[in-house]
């Protein structure tokens, strides 16, 4: 069984919102980065940060981060996660960092990213911006921008499909 | 994705699919070097030994860092201060130190086979840095790494091995490797260290170095090891350097964006003039660099093969 829950539109407005919502809590943009956990966070993220171009005309840089090699279950999988390349374009020193996730579950791979980032340097703060909060969170990890809270059950799986990878947009609870 | 074996043994049990994964694992490892900080916490709480019976300094300290950058502890096992020296087998050496908690053994000794005879008796994973005259497989995909940077395939590519070809477990490896992604190799050098039979595993073969690296993309130089002179494999390092060393001169007969490899250490003025080794079409030390990275994919990718 498959239910929409965001149309391309929903996504849209839950992107602007949050756009707007990130520039209220910093008080504009000023050493704002915005950081997509590889891959669904990264598209996010780039809408973000053009969204954010749009309202306040500035450019904030966009990084793609790869958490593999931070997980906390490699001696669990049976086979180890895909390593790919992290692009950071700015220095994280002393800026407010936004990591960008398409679905908030466990909270595992935030935590994973957070060490990530600490790793290229000491950030003046680390921000959440999700699109989908699906809850069933396992670590104390906490959301500061959401597109859409969703209840669901464990064994349904969220989806969020982009029109980066040539779909059309939406959300859907499978 | 994932590799099949628990073990490292030889490019010759690999497939040609198992290969590229390892180089685009390797690809988000060298982007990890290039940071400040050049570690991540992947595979804590594991253990690499590295067991070497033969001399090595590259090789060992690059297995050494790649294992240290990905958080595993690593003890370096000297053969001359152990119980080897007392008579003790090399199984029961390795068996002693898998029952010490060893998760990766990196081993190179001067018996083809080795690894082969340990990845077989050990449920720890066994990577093999160079036995005998058989392989030398992290260096045959570090070679492969490189030339991928630079060349952006290996497919069809032109590629000369010029040297000791019948010592060397380098050139082997290599041979193995750039067969199974689509490369056409050439062998150059003397018949004796070139003999001819090796024409059955679908390579050419050269002894006039000219006429070899006529429009070459790549030229491998393979160190010539000087306890083989006065073996009468060639008369002196001098006459060598005459024959098969890699001049500028000879280097102009290659295509004109050929890069010039060297797994090392180099004898200058034997296999390779200095003024080619410091060159711009040098990748002699980008080799080097690029051995951390691969080492740290094949760690990362048997890792996971394990669990």
């Amino acid at each position: 069984m498959t239910k929409e829950i965001l149309d391309k539109k929903d996504v849209e407005r839950a992107i602007a919102r949050m756009a707007h919502e990130i520039i209220e809590k910093n008080k504009g943009v000023k050493s704002l980065c915005l950081v997509g956990i590889q891959r669904g966070g990264v598209h996010i993220a780039r809408r973000l940060s053009a969204k954010l171009k749009e309202i306040e005309g500035k450019n904030i840089p966009v990084g793609s981060l790869d958490i593999a090699l931070y997980r906390d279950d490699i001696n669990v999988r049976k086979e180890q996660p895909v390593v790919r390349r992290t692009e950071v374009p700015c220095e994280i020193k002393n800026k407010k960092v936004v990591l960008v996730d398409d679905v908030l579950f466990t909270g595992r791979s935030i935590r994973a990213a957070m060490d990530a980032v600490m790793d290229f340097g000491r950030p003046s703060a680390i921000q959440l911006a999700v699109l989908v909060d699906r809850g069933h969170r396992e670590l104390p990890i906490k959301a500061d921008f959401v597109g859409k809270n969703v209840p669901t059950s464990l064994t349904e799986t969220v989806k969020v499909q982009l029109e980066e990878d040539g779909l059309d947009d939406k959300v859907v609870i499978e | 994705m994932s590799l099949k074996s628990k073990d490292l043994v030889g490019i010759k049990e690999l497939e040609s699919e198992d290969i590229e994964l390892i180089l685009d694992t390797a690809a988000g490892f060298k982007d990890v070097l290039g940071r400040d900080i050049k570690k991540v916490p992947a595979l804590r709480g594991m253990t690499t030994v590295n067991l070497f019976y033969e001399p090595s300094t590259r090789t060992r300290t690059s297995f050494e860092l790649a294992a240290k950058r990905l958080s595993t502890d690593v003890i370096n096992f000297s053969v001359s201060t152990s119980s080897v020296v007392k008579g003790e087998t090399l199984k029961d050496t390795a068996l002693t130190i898998q029952a010490l908690g060893a998760d990766f053994i990196v081993i190179r000794h001067s018996c083809s086979g080795t690894a082969h005879f340990l990845a077989n008796n050990l449920d720890a994973s066994v990577i093999n840095a160079g036995d005998g005259t058989n392989e030398h497989p992290t260096q045959a995909l570090l070679d492969l790494f490189t030339i991928r940077e630079k060349k952006g395939r290996i497919n069809e590519l032109e590629i000369a091995i010029v040297g000791d070809i019948l010592h060397s477990r380098v050139a082997k490896s290599n041979i193995y490797a750039f067969k199974k992604l689509g490369a056409k190799v050439r062998l150059i050098g003397p018949p004796t260290l070139v003999p001819d039979y090796m024409k059955e595993i679908g390579v050419d073969i050269f002894s006039d170095m000219d006429k070899g690296l006529k429009d070459v993309d790549i030229i491998m130089m393979l160190r010539i090891q000087m306890e083989r002179q006065g073996k009468g494999f060639f008369p002196t390092t001098e006459e060598y350097f005459m024959n098969w060393g890699l001049t500028a001169e000879r280097l102009s007969r290659a295509k004109k964006d050929a890069i010039v490899m060297h797994p090392g250490p180099m004898n200058r003025g034997v296999e390779i003039s200095s003024d080619v080794a410091d060159g711009r079409r040098s990748v002699i030390l980008e080799q080097v660099t690029n051995g951390l990275a691969v080492r740290m994919a094949v760690l990362y990718l048997l890792s996971g093969v394990r669990t």
